[in-house]
């Protein structure tokens, strides 16, 4: 069967930035809080590849870590969405029609009412700014998502004859969800998770840069980006190089997402052989 | 139909209510003291009774929610701590910048979006197609503040035809002030038209391997008879969620889009009360927000009433 | 008046037809009929021209004169529905859900341009009534989701002849149909053709009801044409073996040798089960649905007891509760004496199986036959001997050992009924529930597995609950027979009485309702 491009291309593009960001872990250029104000806004060198920001600090190395803050807290938020959203899911599927389906749905429907940045701004407010917040705010906004997708997969696959044959034999609602109907709605579900990581890398991008976000001094894409904002006409490269680090590693993202779909779809695949 | 929307109003009360406690849970439970919280660490014990006092911090959790829930359905927000005026008349001045952009913004989106997600459909698999599709994934892939920034170096400073930033207020004239939001507008719609045209295109799509498609090209209508005539308003319910949860996209997006053009909208009022710790404007806000998008529900599940019979009759 | 003459087709090089030649007289039905697969549907589509686009058609098909092959696909759009009507086999997705019925009749007449808005909805309305809408119960405005499945075939069929076109082209316009309801819009298609002079394409897998409607048959095989002529010649002389053998799979009678042992194994009493509907209002009760009423029967240990009703009548919900997989709201079902409910002991459930309808959905994709066929062990725990148990399961339903490694996609649709069979048996049940176990197979494959069944029962003295829509199986392999309708049983009593002599008058409509092979 074909290969799709897509996820090729997508793959490879989010992979840059993924090892970019497991590297700053060991080893950047330059340490990332290192300040060196004689240094500031040079232009790109032997040096510095990509030079320095207003605070003379490197920009590859900065990017480097954001690209660790930007990925992390996706990457988390994502975790938090499956691990909460995914079981939610399923079990309203499993008890569908019944009073913890509506509570499950309705409890839904109440989190979908909080956009992400308004859980972040409820949380700061309360407790003060940190990159656990981003965390904390995009994970809580994708578990309904994940609920809604795992719920509406179920779904389908639970009046299907083989989930009545599990149950004739003797199998339970949390059995036959384990064993049949989550392997059944696995695709969807790793689709979605590319979704919503791409959407949490623009999700914490936003919030660091209104400051909801990574704080000082932990490197991050939007903080760069509110940094550069002021220097922008002067040094367009501050913001340029930052943007396209978040369009890049979004789009490779949506690539695979896409591409996925396509190869895990059963229909297409049935279409294709 | 009058089944269907009084139960969906009744859902949207409840949806409110529950709403409202969550955000009096977060804002006046869980920090303990609102009042020793917003004045900071080194108050003086009797400054923070006082505030305690203003507040209507003194009765029983219960007594606080209804009298702050009561205060909300009359228009009474309470005042805020730092400017010392209501919040009632800060939030109605601040609306009148952020919900113009939200909706400018929410039309832009639909205007641009509808009309491209068909010609891909119905181009489908040719290069227009694959161009569209290419372009609007580059489109979702751009964070919209810093589309924003771009729009601002591009359109405000190397051309100078939209202002930078700031807001001249309606009094000075709606063209005036349309075109301060043009560009704030523009910088959000352009992600969430891509994203809108993709939804728009896979939904038409989607209808076009449905058996009633069959029937109508049976029946002698061509290929594009049969896509506007039965294709369009089948693709429409999938296009609506989506419209309906690009608002809340929208309006969170048009808080941080404010930023970019400093804007005095809710967006700038937000921050301002996180920084000065003004838990009173912060609460009304947020709740005013979750209202908008509570609200919006609402209306797309009338909408879905309007384009699928089926709901009408109460099924 | 239409005619295919050396038409063949081929899909991205894929050959589909090849070399089909149709006659069909105006005011005539031409049957059309073979297995799944045998491009009977293929055959409407290429008069229709409504192919993929990677579809090659050649040879002629001419209207009155008239090349259709030779046509633009702008003429093409002219033709069809003015000149050609068609229908399909699923009138629950044929209809717009958004739009309302008399719209969906008068597009036909906008499009073509034969009338303007209130002369369409007048010709609409006429027409629907002709098809026994009529305008008090059928309003232009009604929705399809207002209407059944018959109601919508109906509206269907009235906007396939809106224009009164020279050629009908049904496709399996009945499968989806109830029985008394297949009848009603067969009879109406054979009056309509009549009254107007029309020329149809019938196409069925249904050899009865081929033979009962046309004035021709043609037989289909892998894309060819194998016999063609009048009814009756075909039916008599059958010249093709492949027309013979379509012929005696139809009306297929396994030989059952097996005897009954007369102890009651399992017992109904008094069964009732209801489910909650939506509220109508907002804050008004929450009304049920009597799905069973009262029903009470008896299975008797070695027989095999049919379950005959309509859709909607009860039968599944009778099914799930006599698996014990939903609870009664009265009554009791006793297997054995033991009480069955879903919280029966596992010993009790292992006790009674199932196969299902639809080969495809019945297997977990990702699953292998070995994991498939070892599910119901859940029950029992693994037995020390589970792999020999496993390879005599399959072998006894005809698969070999090795296909135990193999998934569900890697078979046939006729042996993974085998392969359900096989699961069903793996447990050693006394019981095996058979919910329209064959209603989804080719003809030929039926007669297979119902020949297995019986031998089955012989070799394990097994005991079969045999529910089908499907009067002419249900006769030809059980004991006894229920027939059931709107949840209550209507009538009871050994199967060759009950269809020699049915005595009540719902069980007379079904009999007459059901198409017959005439007698060889």
């Amino acid at each position: 069967m074909r290969w799709p491009i897509q996820l090729l291309l997508g793959s490879a593009l989010f992979a840059v930035f993924l090892i970019a960001a497991l590297l700053s872990l060991i080893w950047t250029p330059y340490p990332v809080t290192e300040l060196a104000i004689a240094d500031k806004l040079s232009p790109p060198s032997a040096d510095h590849w990509l030079g320095t920001d207003h605070l003379g600090r490197d920009m590859v190395s900065m990017l480097m870590a954001g690209a660790r803050t930007s990925i992390a807290v996706a990457l988390l938020a994502v975790g938090i969405g499956i691990a909460l959203g995914v079981p939610l899911g399923l079990a309203a599927a499993a008890r569908r029609g019944t009073l913890l389906d509506e509570v499950i749905m309705r409890g839904n429907d109440l989190v979908f009412a909080f956009p992400s940045l308004v859980i972040a701004i409820l949380i700061t407010a309360v407790f003060g700014p940190s990159a656990v917040n981003a965390i904390l705010a995009i994970g809580i906004f994708n578990v309904p998502v994940f609920a809604r997708v795992a719920r509406g997969a179920a779904l389908t696959v639970w009046p299907r004859e083989f989930i009545l044959a599990a149950r004739v034999a003797g199998k339970g609602a949390a059995l036959i969800s384990a064993e049949h109907i989550l392997p059944n709605i696995a695709n969807l579900l790793v689709v979605q998770g590319t979704i919503q990581f791409s959407m949490g890398i623009l999700a914490e991008a936003g919030l660091s840069y209104v400051g909801l976000g990574a704080q000082p001094p932990t490197p991050s894409w939007g903080r760069m980006l509110a940094d550069a904002q002021t220097f922008f006409y002067a040094y367009p490269r501050l913001a340029l190089l930052p943007g396209l680090c978040i369009v890049m590693t979004v789009l490779g993202l949506n690539l695979m997402g896409d591409g996925l779909r396509d190869f895990l779809d059963p229909r297409l695949r049935r279409a294709v052989r | 139909m009058i089944h269907y929307t009084a139960t969906r109003l009744l859902s949207l009360t409840l949806s409110l209510v529950a709403a409202s406690l969550v955000v009096f849970a977060v804002v006046e439970v869980i920090p303990g003291d609102p009042a020793a919280y917003m004045l900071g660490l080194n108050a003086a014990p009797e400054a923070v009774e006082a505030l305690r006092d203003e507040l209507g911090l003194t009765g029983s959790l219960a007594e606080r929610y209804f009298s702050w829930a009561g205060g909300m359905l009359r228009g009474d927000f309470g005042t805020s701590f730092t400017y010392r005026v209501p919040v009632a008349d800060l939030v109605a001045q601040r609306l009148w910048v952020s919900v113009p952009l939200a909706i400018f913004a929410l039309v832009l989106s639909t205007l641009i979006a509808l009309p491209v997600g068909m010609l891909a459909a119905a181009r489908r698999g040719r290069a227009t197609d694959y161009g569209i599709m290419g372009a609007t994934q580059l489109g979702i892939a751009v964070p919209n503040f810093w589309f924003a920034m771009l729009l601002v170096v591009l359109l405000a400073i190397t051309w100078p035809i939209f202002p930078a930033g700031g807001f001249p207020g309606w009094d000075a004239g709606f063209w005036p002030a349309l075109k301060a939001l043009t560009l704030p507008a523009v910088a959000l719609a352009l992600p969430q038209a891509s994203i809108l045209a993709r939804v728009m295109r896979s939904a038409l799509i989607e209808t076009l391997g449905q058996d009633y498609i069959r029937t109508a090209r049976a029946k002698g209508l061509t290929e594009g008879q049969a896509i506007r005539n039965h294709g369009m308003r089948n693709a429409m319910i999938p296009v609506l969620t989506i419209i309906g949860l690009q608002f809340s996209f929208l309006l969170a997006g048009a808080i941080i889009i404010e930023k970019v053009f400093f804007l005095p909208g809710l967006g700038l009022l937000i921050f301002q009360g996180i920084t000065q710790r003004d838990l009173v404007v912060v609460e009304s806000v947020v709740m005013l927000l979750v209202f908008a998008v509570i609200l919006v529900t609402f209306l797309v599940d009338l909408a879905y009433a309007a384009v699928d019979p089926r709901l009408r009759h109460g099924r | 008046m239409i005619a295919l003459d050396g038409v063949s087709l081929g899909i991205g090089g894929q050959p589909i037809l090849h070399n089909v030649s149709l006659r069909i007289d105006a005011g005539k039905v031409l049957g059309l009929v073979g297995e799944s697969g045998s491009g009977k549907s293929m055959t409407a589509l290429s008069v229709m021209r409504l192919l993929p686009e990677a579809a090659t058609l050649t040879g002629q098909i001419s209207l009155e004169g008239r090349d259709l092959t030779a046509l633009s696909e702008r003429q093409m759009c002219a033709v069809r529905g003015a000149d050609v009507g068609m229908i399909f086999q699923e009138p629950m997705t044929a209809l717009n859900p958004v739009q309302s019925i008399g719209d969906q009749v008068a597009e036909t007449l906008l499009v073509h341009g034969a009338a303007g808005r209130a002369e369409a909805a007048r010709i609409a309305r006429e027409r629907l009534t002709r098809v026994g809408m009529s305008p008090d119960r059928f309003p232009l405005d009604r929705f399809p989701h207002e209407l059944s499945g018959g109601q919508r075939q109906r509206v269907c069929i009235a906007l396939a002849i809106a224009l009164r076109p020279k050629l009908l082209i049904a496709d399996e316009p009945t499968t989806a149909l109830d029985v008394t309801t297949q009848a009603k819009i067969l009879e109406l298609i054979r009056e309509l053709v009549r009254e107007e002079g029309m020329g149809c394409l019938l196409i069925s897998h249904d050899l009865a009801v081929v033979a009962q409607m046309s004035d021709r048959i043609a037989v289909m095989k892998s894309g060819e044409v194998v016999e063609h002529g009048p009814t009756s010649d075909v039916l008599e002389q059958m010249q093709h073996p492949y027309t013979r053998a379509l012929f005696e799979a139809s009306r297929h009678q396994p030989n059952r040798t097996h005897e009954r042992n007369g102890d009651p194994l399992l017992e109904v009493r008094e069964a009732v089960r209801d489910y909650p509907l939506k509220r109508a209002r907002l804050f008004g009760p929450r009304p049920s649905f009597r799905a069973v009423d009262g029903v009470s029967l008896t299975i008797q240990r070695g027989e095999s007891l049919g379950l005959v009703g309509e859709s909607g009548c009860g039968k599944s919900t009778l099914t799930r509760a006599i698996l014990g997989l939903e609870p009664l709201q009265d009554g009791s079902i006793l297997l054995d004496g033991k009480p069955v409910t879903p919280e029966m002991p596992a010993d009790l459930r292992r006790r009674m199986q199932v196969v299902f309808q639809d080969p495809y959905g019945s297997f977990n994709p990702r699953h292998r036959v070995r994991r498939l066929l070892a599910e119901p062990f859940h029950l029992t725990g693994r037995p020390a001997d589970m792999e020999a148990r496993l390879v005599e399961a399959l072998e006894s339903v005809g698969l070999a050992p090795s296909d135990l490694e193999k998934f569900p996609h890697e078979f046939s649709g006729g042996q993974r009924q085998r392969i359900a069979i096989a699961r069903a048996l793996v447990a050693r049940p006394d019981l095996i529930v058979l919910d329209e176990a064959v209603s989804a197979l080719d003809v030929s494959i039926r007669a297979q597995i119902l020949d297995l069944l019986v031998e089955l029962q012989a070799r394990h003295g097994l005991t079969y609950l045999f529910i089908s829509h499907d009067l002419t199986v249900v006769r030809a392999v059980t004991d006894r027979v229920l027939v059931m309708r709107a949840g209550r049983i209507v009538e009871s009593g050994e199967t060759e009485a009950v269809f020699a002599a049915p005595r009540n008058p719902y069980t007379q409509a079904l009999l007459a309702a059901a198409p017959v092979l005439p007698a060889a």
